[in-house]
């Protein structure tokens, strides 16, 4: 799970990293008192969204007075922010942040974050904060530093001092940048984080290294013992189809497309998926009903997948393993009973009583489609289009 | 000769008083797996699918000669079952159990590089060398002994593949699923290092999908040569979206890296035979194999 901003500067200012001063809103009136209660000069106005790019979609914004702080707010709250990331539909603003100008010298960028293929943590570190880390990797790799962090010592100072002088940092900021970094690594191991990324960490005019941004992921798996984070938990902004199967414990992603599926297994899914497409429709979304799915479950699915306005056709692919086929079209029948279904249901079953799954399936009188592969099945599913009827 | 597991393999069951672990260790036992008994803390000296369970890994060791484990525990208690099992000297470590905190995961992989045990997962399905030895909860009657090697990251995309192989006359050396974690103890490239060296396994079928980089590392060690055998693969989330978990913890793109694209790309530059049609797996691997 990813923090927004604001929570992810409250674990930060938690462990003792500044941040700048700032109140977390959710309307116009309190963005103005929030404004006066900073007693600042200047302040920025920051939507607060999961989706990087804010900034260039207008989701920051300079305010220098408390009406200044109320217009601004009143142009983003409840609006939909579109950025280079956030996909056409952009996302919805919630919250916003107030927060107090700071007069920036210098931006850097810090992390400390898991290399999978190393199993290993890792700093890695920039003197060119500010802009996206993947971009600075690819146009810049001279400039992006990183050192691997021994799991069972932790990052040394040391190995801070070498990232500060391999960025070239001045003599003055060499000790504020180790403590900063090595503070960061301490939130990353406390918390069990993916990720604990500022971006940029600003040298402000009297000296100071802050957070002006931040980006926190939250390991989930970890969450059953890290109480404090639990409380975190409401924040993220999910499609609501996504969120009814979220609370029916299915694994769900919604997409753009026309054809609905529903497969057990994770990689037969997002194959079955790719199926689609390479037959000449669009999959509507990724959907695992997992191993051992039961017929809550599958109910569960079914169902989300028929409230999908979009979903013209619907795709059943199961392989029948230990968890046979007659056991998933029982759970399919008694489902489809109880749900108001109204696009073609194409299923291709395969594996164990492939055979007596088929027949519970004929018997419910479903008006299902059967298709022998999984081909066959994407291409029946897509003679089912409404382009194509 | 198959790789990792075959008829001497002693087994023990982690969790075995589980449900999971229960139902899984009869399957095993079933399909003829040497399954010799089970650990469970607290549950020592009872018998559970017809076979002892011991309070430690070190007690079910002496008393059984046991030298593979399949762990079924919860996760807040996997990182400890397999460091349990290293340190009592199991050499191989299977790990089924799925939603283990990474950091966790950072540390179980840390310490197996100061002891000599392979550890399988986690969050993976197993492995098998058909007719032989089944250590894992995948369908054993779909496989059939032969000479082709499976190597996957998704359970149900391998068992799929495995049912067209075997419908298509192609049996299989030893099917093992890695895992859909983003930190896993065995990788692909670790895969071929020991089909390599297998005289049973004749080529190796690689399924991938989105996320990491172990496709590229696996194309590339067949680039240098580290394997020569004739090997097919496919790779699964051509239309999945960037930044997304799909299913698998470790099946997300970011930041524009891992994608189906880049990992088929560095595949077919390794001379590796792509297979685009996930229903076409085992007729093509078939016809290739019968041509050459």
């Amino acid at each position: 799970m990813k923090l927004q901003e604001y929570q992810a500067k409250e674990l930060l200012n938690r462990a003792g990293m500044p941040v700048p001063d700032g109140e977390v809103v959710t309307t116009p009136d309190e963005a103005a008192m929030a404004f006066e209660r900073l007693d600042a000069e200047v302040a920025v106005i920051k939507a607060q969204v999961l989706t990087g790019g804010r900034g260039k979609a207008g989701g920051v914004q300079t305010v220098y007075s408390a009406d200044e702080a109320k217009e601004a707010a009143l142009r983003l709250l409840g609006k939909r922010l579109v950025t280079e990331q956030s996909g056409p539909d952009g996302v919805v603003v919630k919250n916003i942040l107030v927060e107090e100008g700071l007069t920036v010298e210098k931006e850097y960028y810090v992390a400390v974050t898991i290399d999978r293929e190393k199993a290993l943590p890792v700093a890695i570190v920039s003197a060119s904060g500010g802009m996206e880390i993947e971009e600075v990797s690819r146009t810049q790799p001279e400039k992006v530093f990183r050192e691997y962090i021994e799991p069972v010592f932790g990052l040394q100072p040391y190995q801070a001092r070498k990232l500060a002088y391999r960025m070239g940092l001045e003599h003055s900021e060499i000790a504020p940048f180790v403590d900063a970094l090595l503070k960061l690594h301490v939130i990353f191991l406390v918390n069990e984080l993916e990720l604990a990324e500022v971006n940029p960490l600003v040298k402000t005019e009297d000296g100071e290294l802050v957070a002006l941004d931040a980006k926190i992921t939250i390991d989930d798996n970890a969450l059953f013992r890290q109480e404090d984070l639990q409380f975190f938990q409401d924040s993220a902004d999910i499609d609501p189809l996504e969120a009814r199967a979220r609370a029916a414990g299915v694994n769900y992603i919604k997409l753009k497309g026309n054809i609905g599926c529903m497969v057990n297994g994770a990689g037969l899914a997002m194959a079955t998926m790719d199926l689609i497409k390479a037959c000449g429709g669009e999959p509507a979304n990724f959907l695992d009903v997992g191993g051992g799915a039961g017929k809550e479950k599958i109910r569960a699915a079914l169902g989300i997948l028929v409230a999908d306005p979009q979903v013209e056709a619907v795709l059943i692919n199961i392989f029948g393993g230990i968890l046979r086929c007659d056991v998933l079209a029982e759970g399919i029948a008694e489902a489809a009973k109880t749900l108001d279904i109204n696009v073609p249901l194409v299923v291709r079953l395969e594996g164990t009583n492939r055979e007596e799954g088929i027949e519970i399936l004929k018997q419910a009188g479903l008006g299902i489609t059967f298709a022998r592969g999984m081909r066959e099945a994407g291409e029946v599913a897509v003679s089912f289009l409404r382009s194509n009827a | 000769m198959s790789v990792l597991v075959d008829n001497n393999t002693r087994v023990i069951v982690q969790g075995i008083t589980g449900h999971e672990g229960g139902f899984h260790a009869k399957l095993m036992l079933e399909y003829g797996t040497e399954v010799v008994g089970g650990v469970t803390p607290g549950r020592g000296g009872e018998m559970h699918a017809g076979v002892p369970v011991f309070n430690t890994v070190e007690q079910a060791v002496d008393a059984t000669g046991a030298d593979a484990t399949v762990i079924f525990v919860p996760a807040q208690y996997a990182a400890d079952a397999m460091l349990e099992a290293a340190d009592a000297g199991i050499r191989l470590i299977v790990c089924i159990t799925e939603g283990i905190p990474v950091h966790d995961m950072v540390m179980v992989r840390r310490a197996f590089e100061f002891n000599g045990s392979r550890l399988i997962g986690p969050n993976c399905p197993g492995l098998i060398s058909p007719g032989a030895c089944k250590v894992g909860i995948m369908p054993g009657y779909i496989h059939r002994p032969g000479k082709v090697g499976l190597i996957s990251r998704s359970g149900t995309l391998a068992y799929e593949a495995v049912y067209q192989l075997t419908a298509a006359g192609i049996g299989q050396s030893t099917c093992i699923g890695i895992g859909g974690d983003p930190i896993l103890g065995t990788s692909f490239a670790d895969c071929l290092r020991l089909f390599e060296q297998d005289a049973q396994t004749e080529a190796v079928l690689l399924i991938g999908e989105i996320g990491g980089m172990m496709e590229e590392d696996a194309a590339r060690l067949v680039k240098d040569g580290g394997f020569t055998k004739p090997m097919f693969s496919y790779v699964a989330g051509l239309t999945a979206p960037e930044g997304r978990r799909m299913g698998h913890a470790g099946a997300i793109i970011s930041g524009g890296a891992g994608t189906a694209k880049s990992k088929i790309a560095a595949l077919s530059s390794a001379g590796i035979t792509i297979i685009k049609d996930p229903s076409a797996i085992g007729r093509t691997v078939a016809e290739k194999l019968k041509t050459d």
